[in-house]
């Protein structure tokens, strides 16, 4: 069999490269190319479940170089569950653009702006090598900033300007640290570092860890470094916030943070520390300022922070059954959190506001909107039959487990705390009496309705078989993270 | 050991002017001496005393090379670094055509 890997990143590329040249022969091709190219690396990432054997990493090397030299893709149980997580969501945003972006002119240069953001995000999560990791995170975060400011009003302006500042600071940071290792090692290649980072590197070693926290933390907006993210995604379009909110958080900070951390340079108890208290104040600092908001999508952001703190909570806890909670609740979180942009997308679309004081009584008029809103409500703040009960309940178990009361406490009321700002959400936007104002609102186009009962079906249905969907995509994540830094012999001792 | 701290001085120059500095074009000065301070410490970390360009030259025996990587790592940042000024300056044009300023305490209208 051909090794598929570099497709994940040359085909979007390529197809955001030909859609600028040849968006004058039809008006629709734009559409037509996104989302054909969407939807074949959706399923290609879905059918390698059934190549990959469990336990082993796909390896792609470039040229004829040995494999502890040459720029390696790498695609282990890790990997594989974020390629499927940042396609799939990929693919559901691509669909619902068609219709949402007819309000903004250039449809190409969204849509090739788009598909660069999906290559640099693959080429994060496939790459073995700290240099390339860094420059697709460039790719990803410079072209998630265009589309920031695609609007070209003066907040969306402002926002993308205050992202790129502070991404840019926070991408020399790991800059910084990327030459530090390879100072100490001699090498880029992960696999190699794992193995060969030497020992008695005591303050270098604290120096890398602090500069990689601060980098990747400021990407994955964990809360001493999250200022950017309650401006950007609410600026953007909808689809872009249910993408930068849904996955490019996830594949730039939180994946970044558990392969290096884990994986290369090995996890110690002062980090798991550093981890949970991070999550502890995350999760809850973000829930409380979610509270306070009345722009639909800012609250939405704000619960980002509160949700990511849940997943960084998880993987501190670094015992099997955390991270499996941590990774399951990231998988949950890149679902519903999608679903509830593209609800309030849709709300913004049909009505042109998304002030919580200006709407209500929405759900006589928009009820597919409604109904998904609710369903994604329900997920986000953690009530049974859905998924974001499961991954919450199996933290909350991890905390107890490791003897940490107040941590679970701690979730737990953040978890209440979501409920009562979701129950704001629905009351304000859904339930109140309708504005005069809004008599004349009709329901989104159906392509956006579609996606967002893919998403708020997949919520039910991972909430309700979720052993099935834990023993096939999120166990074989837990391996590879409990494998620490053996991942550097797995790669290497394969040829 | 000089060299290295003179890169971490050009550094904190560059964070204190991202910083404390209210023109947006200052801000976009400061990240530009952000990332040459870094491009700077990966030429001086692929650096070998007494070293040669690193082009093998078959009759000298015992030549010491600097270190090939470092450099092209560096040219590799430059490429980076030029994409995420050329963003950052075309953006600051849009709010220069919005506001007529680049002072950033007149164009804030988004709270922390």
């Amino acid at each position: 069999m051909i090794n598929v890997l570099p497709i994940f990143i040359l085909l979007p590329l390529g197809a955001g490269f030909i859609m600028l040249l040849s968006h004058r022969l039809g008006k629709r091709l734009p559409d037509f190319i996104g989302n054909a190219t969407t939807f074949f690396l959706l399923l290609m990432a879905f059918s390698l479940y059934f190549f990959r054997t469990p336990g082993t990493v796909m390896l792609f090397k470039t040229g004829c170089l040995p494999v502890n030299i040459g720029i390696n893709l790498v695609l282990d149980g890790l990997s594989h569950l974020l390629l499927l997580t940042v396609n799939l969501v990929a693919f559901l945003i691509t669909f619902y653009s068609v219709k949402y972006m007819e309000k903004y002119t250039k449809a190409e240069k969204y849509f090739s702006l788009l598909l660069l953001m999906i290559a640099g995000m693959n080429g994060v999560i496939l790459t073995g090598d700290l240099v390339s990791l860094f420059i697709f995170m460039e790719v990803a975060a410079i072209s998630g900033c265009a589309l920031v400011a695609f609007g070209t009003e003066s907040e969306e302006l402002e926002a993308a300007f205050k992202y790129l500042v502070m991404g840019s600071v926070a991408s020399i940071f790991i800059l910084f640290a990327v030459i530090m290792v390879y100072g100490l090692t001699g090498t880029t290649n992960m696999a190699d570092i794992s193995q060969s980072f030497p020992v008695n590197a005591g303050f270098a070693k604290m120096l890398i860890t602090l500069l990689f926290l601060m980098g990747f933390g400021t990407k994955a907006a964990i809360i001493p470094f999250h200022a950017w993210l309650p401006d950007a995604h609410p600026a953007a379009p909808a689809p872009i916030s249910a993408m930068l909110s849904g996955v490019l958080i996830k594949a730039l900070g939180v994946y970044t943070l558990i392969r290096i951390f884990y994986n290369v340079l090995g996890m110690t108890h002062q980090l798991s520390n550093i981890f949970i208290t991070l999550g502890v104040i995350s999760l809850l600092v973000g829930v409380i300022m979610a509270l306070g908001q009345w722009d639909f999508k800012r609250l939405l952001a704000y619960h980002s922070i509160s949700q990511i703190g849940y997943v960084i909570l998880g993987l501190g806890l670094a015992t099997p059954l955390g991270v499996l909670g941590g990774l399951f609740h990231l998988f949950n979180h890149a679902i519903f959190k999608p679903l509830l942009f593209l609800t309030a997308g849709s709300v913004e679309y049909s009505t042109g506001t998304r002030q919580l004081k200006e709407l209500g009584g929405l759900r006589q008029k928009m009820p597919v909107t409604a109904n998904m809103s609710l369903a994604a409500s329900l997920a986000i703040s953690g009530i049974p039959p859905f998924n974001g009960f499961w991954s919450k309940l199996f933290i909350i178990i991890a905390c107890i487990q490791a003897g940490r009361l107040w941590v679970a406490f701690a979730a737990v009321i953040g978890s209440l705390l979501t409920l009562s700002s979701f129950m704001k959400i629905q009351k304000y936007v859904f339930f109140n009496e309708l504005p005069a104002r809004l008599r004349n609102v009709k329901e989104s186009p159906w392509m956006m309705g579609a996606s967002m009962t893919v998403l708020a079906l997949l919520c039910l249905v991972i909430g309700l078989f979720f052993p099935l969907v834990v023993s096939f995509l999120i166990n074989p994540a837990v391996i590879s993270v409990a494998n620490g830094t053996g991942y550097g012999r797995l790669i290497l001792g394969g040829f | 050991m000089v060299e290295y701290l003179l890169c971490i001085v050009l550094l904190m120059v560059g964070v204190y002017c991202v910083a404390v500095k209210k023109n947006l074009i200052k801000i976009i000065i400061g990240l530009v001496i952000m990332e040459y301070s870094m491009n700077l410490l990966i030429v001086i970390v692929g650096y070998r005393r007494g070293g040669m360009d690193p082009i093998v030259d078959p009759g000298a025996t015992n030549a010491v090379y600097v270190d090939p990587l470092a450099q092209v790592f560096a040219l590799a940042m430059i490429a980076v670094g030029l994409a995420t000024t050329i963003t950052m300056a075309a953006i600051a044009m849009r709010i220069y055509d919005r506001y007529g300023t680049f002072d950033i305490a007149k164009i804030r209208k988004l709270k922390g």
